[in-house]
């Protein structure tokens, strides 16, 4: 690993006013994403801030749903009663991801900003947009290997059907993502320029063309915290995650469902799909045509249906036309216990 | 030009090339390997922003009941620390990227894979490594009921995974993910053993779990 500068910070303040000081300053949290990837060489700081010790991991109830601290441990989340309760999707997708030990180490922000896993993207001696944009310079990231798509025309297998473009067509991997933005999140920031407040689907981008652009969070902003609205979907919440071995692999594909279900009538539904998209992807034309239906099967392909529109493979990834839909169709009926 | 002159330039250079970086932390990582008294001598050479990239920094903690006051470079993780430092090898180094198990640890009680831990956030805490699964003199101490478990049900093969699956295997019974052998399969999926002792690493557990040992 490259040598850097280390701090310890208190105060939310302290954190954003020493990475907002100078560049090449990277919060630290658990560290399962960041340390893996500058002992791979794809990100350098220069020096790190821990927040570990900011006072933001607790979970409490507020007057409007549920506040998860940004701090929060991804295991502490997913064993939380109010959560276990109130949002079991959020449980279900936390416990889905990683290993028992990586997410006792994860936090809620970190999980968040995590980076993408394609392989070209971890591997600094080959092309990537991402890792190494095509204009680099202040703000449009830093030169680190060739730049190029190595995944268009190349492996393939992971990567996104929907949303991509001609700079990149790489997913975002996290399972918790997908249930935060099923449940409609809301993101609470802090920065140099103050407080303010992201709405989840808006938190992470589509690549087009500043692919090193995970998200639309500014320049020395810290999340301190997400909200979840009050809902009706406990009773028929699922997440189902499709990946390569039974447990402890990022998802091919995931769906997260919840279903407000009155004697056999579709009365509320969110639904999203992870490994699929730059961002946590909602299905929000599925949705509008499930609302009011009764829970059938016919229904649920239909809105399978509706959700595929505008999907594109790229070769390696083309069984995922084919699995995304027989996936939503999947945890519709398990939602909603017509399986 | 010297070696450190060569550093020199190089660091002073921000827009650093790959192959420059590639350089530079080869070298430093040369420098790294060498005896703390040999770095501090090279030390008072060299420029100032070497000197800062290779600070070392105090950290203190509680490794296996020990209070330890050490200095260290912020870069350290705590696999390093505990193995290259302390010799406390009884923690694997299998993947270095978290996706193996092999170098499980507790910090205050919760296991951790100690690869991707920087040493310095465990400032304060309370390690546990296999070494300190059971307190008192290794000679005398009996094992820990879960050693005992993996001894009896012949949890391994080569062994090299095992001491992070019985760090894993403690605290999966102490977080209450120990109820059925498919509770056990799924929480127990961070640890890989290549020699796929998997079943008998079920059955150990289920056992010690059942007997109601305290862990
Ligand atoms: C082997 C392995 C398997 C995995 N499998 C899965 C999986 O199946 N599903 C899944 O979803 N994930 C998986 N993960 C990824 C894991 O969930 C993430 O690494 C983790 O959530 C990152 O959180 P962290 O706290 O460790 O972040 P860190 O590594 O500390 O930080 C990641 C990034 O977030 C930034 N950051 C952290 N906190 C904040 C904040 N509060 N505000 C602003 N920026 C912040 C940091 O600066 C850094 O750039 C896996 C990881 C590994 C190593
Ligand atoms: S898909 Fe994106 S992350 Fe992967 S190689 Fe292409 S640009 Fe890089
Ligand atoms: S060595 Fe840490 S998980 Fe493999
Ligand atoms: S016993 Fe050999 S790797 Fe598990």
């Amino acid at each position: 690993m490259n040598p850097f500068q280390f701090t310890r910070v208190t105060t939310p303040k302290a954190a954003i006013s020493a990475v907002t000081k100078e560049s090449g300053t990277y919060f630290l949290a658990g560290g399962t994403n960041l340390i893996d990837l500058m002992k791979r060489e794809v990100i350098l700081p220069e020096r790190l801030v821990d927040i570990n010790r900011l006072p933001l991991a607790t979970i409490e109830k507020t007057a409007t749903g549920l506040r998860i601290g940004a701090m929060a441990k991804n295991a502490a989340v997913a064993d939380n009663e109010l959560v276990k309760k109130h949002v079991p999707l959020l449980s279900q997708a936390l416990n889905a991801g990683a290993s028992a030990q990586l997410r006792n180490m994860a936090t809620v922000g970190g999980n968040m900003m995590q980076r993408t896993r394609c392989p070209y993207f971890y591997d600094p001696s080959m092309p990537c947009n991402k890792r190494s944009p095509v204009q680099a310079g202040p703000d449009k990231g830093r030169a680190n290997g060739p730049s190029g798509c190595g995944a268009i025309g190349g492996h393939n297998r992971m990567h996104a059907i929907f949303g991509a473009s001609n700079k990149c067509i790489a997913v975002h991997p996290s399972d918790m993502c997908i249930a935060l933005v099923a449940l409609d999140a809301t993101v609470n920031v802090s920065g140099p320029k103050g407080d303010r407040t992201i709405p989840f689907s808006e938190f992470h981008r589509l690549p087009g063309d500043l692919p090193q652009k995970d998200n639309t969070l500014l320049p020395g902003e810290l999340i301190m915290s997400v909200d979840l609205p009050t809902n009706r979907f406990a009773d028929n919440s699922y997440y189902l995650k499709v990946r390569d071995r039974a447990s402890y692999a990022f998802a091919l594909l995931s769906v997260g469902v919840g279903i407000d279900m009155k004697r056999g009538t579709i009365q509320d539904v969110r639904l999203a799909m992870g490994g699929v998209a730059h961002k946590p992807w909602r299905l929000t034309a599925a949705e509008a045509f499930l609302k009011g239906k009764p829970a059938t099967e016919a229904n649920f392909k239909q809105a399978a249906t509706l959700a595929m529109q505008g999907a594109k493979g790229y070769g390696e990834n083309d069984f995922k036309l084919t699995l995304a839909p027989n996936a939503i169709v999947d945890a519709l009926k398990t939602a909603t216990k017509t399986a | 030009m010297n070696d450190t002159e060569n550093l020199d330039s190089e660091l002073g250079n921000s827009t650093s090339s790959r192959r420059i970086f590639l350089k530079q932390s080869s070298a430093l990582a040369a420098l790294a390997m060498t005896p703390p008294t040999a770095v501090a001598a090279v030390n008072t050479g060299i420029q100032e922003k070497i000197a800062t990239a290779l600070e070392q920094m105090p950290l203190r903690l509680t490794i296996n009941g020990k209070v330890q006051q050490l200095s260290i470079e912020p870069r350290v993780t705590l696999l390093d620390l505990l193995r290259e430092q302390l010799h406390l090898t009884g923690t694997k180094k299998g993947c270095d990227h978290g996706q193996c198990g092999a170098c499980t640890v507790h910090v205050d009680g919760a296991r951790v894979n100690s690869c991707l831990t920087l040493a310095m956030t465990t400032e304060g805490c309370t390690v546990t490594t296999i070494e300190g699964l059971t307190v008192g003199d290794p000679a005398t101490t009996l094992l820990h009921p879960m050693q005992e478990a993996f001894i009896k049900h012949d949890g391994f093969q080569c062994g090299y995974c095992t001491p992070g699956q019985i760090m894993s295997a403690v605290a999966c019974i102490r977080e209450g993910h120990a109820n059925t052998p498919e509770e056990v399969r799924e929480y127990m999926s961070g640890n890989i053993c290549r020699c796929g002792a998997y079943a008998n690493i079920v059955n150990a557990i289920m056992d010690v779990k059942k007997k109601g040992a305290r862990v």
